[in-house]
């Protein structure tokens, strides 16, 4: 069985402005668009389909949707851009962008905007035709780096393993394993886009892209959307659904280009983990679900390492021999993640959906039974922003 | 704070970093305040704040901290290094190591600066040094 070593508990002080948002706030509505190839389809329809879901979700029209938490890769104004789609005049917005991650950020914005009155339905919410349309990244324009023609966002998780690999003796087979784990998860959900069995050998032996990455150490580009509607928790039991509360969230950052990163085995993932946690009350052995940000498999050593699921340089053992997937001791990426299910650019956003609807009792096979609290991590730019939050349901209140 | 005061006039950092390149040129900055090294090139520090800097040749010294292969098809151009190279007054910055098939590039090999040229652009890049035939 797999060495699991209990990580090392760091003391971590939670300001009381944080620790008085811990459960202020819950998630009441849930939606999501079709994944896959919607070619002929824009980012605002997809994001429009998923929008309407997650309203019939909480039982609520747009008109009641009063707070606006929207980002993507494609318009400058986004908040501007779906207040204007919706036929809707909100009495708070937020457009930040800080890469995939940003909607678990928007957790936390939207958390202290119900809680201060400026708002009473926060909608988060995000869509993209990456697949169909073409993959837009972030415009960073010519910097003194693009003489060397890194290959973008590859680039700087293949830089990322190597030194992993180097100094901790992680093994391409260990990174596979993150793969594996990943698809088999997707095979129990019926809305993942890859569901066919694959092997870690399928993995080491796929089409290589940039050392030490092959193509089925990436996500998929998908086209996909999400959204999620949030409310106050003394009105959380007036929807339809189980409420799913926000216990912890933080939000920390290390650099944004590759090369100014402090230590490519260490996330800024070390600090906003203890901190969420901290805030919920709960340590990595109290989460019984984990959604992280597995944009390549890299990602999942990593932050399980970071948020203290196991000791740094353990994370390839950790994942090894069916640890994290289905019948595993951590269920991590139940949806089949980035890697399997979807990815159309920026992920964070169903990390959420899916921690919802595990806490929900909704997800059919992959369901893990009793499910209380779970942990997401969303990951931006180049490993450049991490994002920690934790869920749970009025049980863990 | 320095009792310099800061010139904030004329082309900034970047630009003149990309001119000494043009010269055949490896310069970067030193901050006058807390003498740590400054790169990529900025108008204030990235250590203490200050505004005040002056422009210094590395000693092109460096180790390979972490290396990659992007894979490119041979018409058009093969597989190519991109590494990121940790210089020895600090400062890490992403380069190529030259002289060698890209994969055989490792981590922690010692690599020397020498002011080139990627497809007709120049560049900053790096060859490793044999032992007992060190350049500095």
């Amino acid at each position: 069985m797999v060495k699991v070593s209990p990580a090392k508990a760091s003391p971590v002080t939670v300001s009381p402005a944080r620790k008085a948002l811990r459960g202020s706030t819950a998630v009441v509505g849930v939606g999501l668009s079709r994944f896959g190839d919607l070619g002929g389809r824009s980012h605002m329809e997809i994001m429009g389909e998923a929008v309407y879901h997650a309203l019939a979700d909480a039982g609520l029209g747009i008109h009641d949707v009063d707070g606006i938490f929207a980002s993507n890769f494609v318009d400058q104004l986004t908040p501007l851009v779906v207040a204007e789609y919706f036929g809707i005049k909100p009495d708070f917005m937020d457009g930040s962008n800080l890469g995939g991650s940003v909607f678990v950020n928007s957790l936390l914005s939207a958390s202290l905007a119900l809680s201060h009155g400026l708002c009473n339905v926060a909608l988060i919410c995000y869509g993209s035709n990456s697949r169909s349309g073409g993959f837009t990244v972030p415009a960073h324009g010519r910097t003194i780096e693009s003489v060397y023609q890194p290959r973008y966002p590859i680039q700087a998780y293949a830089l990322a393993a190597a030194r992993h690999m180097y100094q901790y003796g992680t093994t391409a087979e260990q990174l596979a394993e993150v793969a594996v784990a990943a698809r088999q998860w997707a095979m129990l959900n019926p809305a993942a886009e890859y569901r066919e069995p694959l092997t870690v050998a399928e993995v080491l032996a796929a089409r290589r892209v940039v050392d030490p990455f092959g193509v089925r150490d990436c996500c998929l580009v998908s086209d996909g959307g999400g959204a999620m509607i949030m409310v106050r928790a003394e009105r959380a039991g007036d929807f339809p659904n189980q409420p799913v509360y926000m216990l912890g969230v933080s939000s920390r950052t290390t650099h944004n280009v590759i090369s100014e990163m402090p230590d490519l085995t260490v996330t800024a993932a070390a600090q906003s983990a203890p901190e969420a946690f901290a805030m919920a009350g709960v340590t990595p052995a109290d989460i019984d679900v984990v959604e992280l940000y597995d944009a390549f498999t890299i990602n999942t050593v990593l932050f399980l390492e970071d948020m203290g699921f196991c000791r740094k340089g353990e994370g390839g053992a950790f994942v090894s021999g069916g640890n994290i997937a289905p019948g595993g001791s951590l269920p991590v990426n139940t949806n089949g993640g980035g890697l399997s299910c979807v990815h159309p650019g920026m992920y964070g956003m169903f990390l959420m959906i899916e921690a919802v609807q595990q806490l929900r009792g909704e997800c059919g096979a992959r369901q893990i039974a009793g499910a209380e609290l779970a942990a997401c991590n969303g990951n931006g730019g180049y490993l450049s922003s991490q994002v920690t939050a934790v869920f749970g349901t009025a049980a863990t209140l | 704070m320095s009792s310099n005061s800061p010139d904030f006039s004329g082309p900034g950092p970047v630009q003149m970093y990309q001119d000494a390149l043009t010269r055949g040129q490896f310069l970067i900055q030193q901050c006058k305040d807390c003498g740590n090294h400054i790169f990529y090139p900025r108008v204030m520090c990235n250590h203490c704040g200050s505004a005040v800097f002056r422009w210094v040749e590395p000693t092109g010294k460096g180790e390979v901290y972490s290396t990659s292969v992007v894979r490119r098809k041979a018409e058009k151009g093969g597989d190519y290094n991109v590494a990121l190279i940790t210089l020895e007054e600090g400062p890490r910055m992403m380069g190529r190591v030259l002289g060698m098939a890209p994969d055989k590039v490792r981590i922690g090999m010692v690599v020397s600066a020498h002011v080139g040229e990627i497809d007709g652009e120049p560049a900053v890049v790096f060859y490793a040094v044999e032992q007992g035939n060190r350049e500095w």
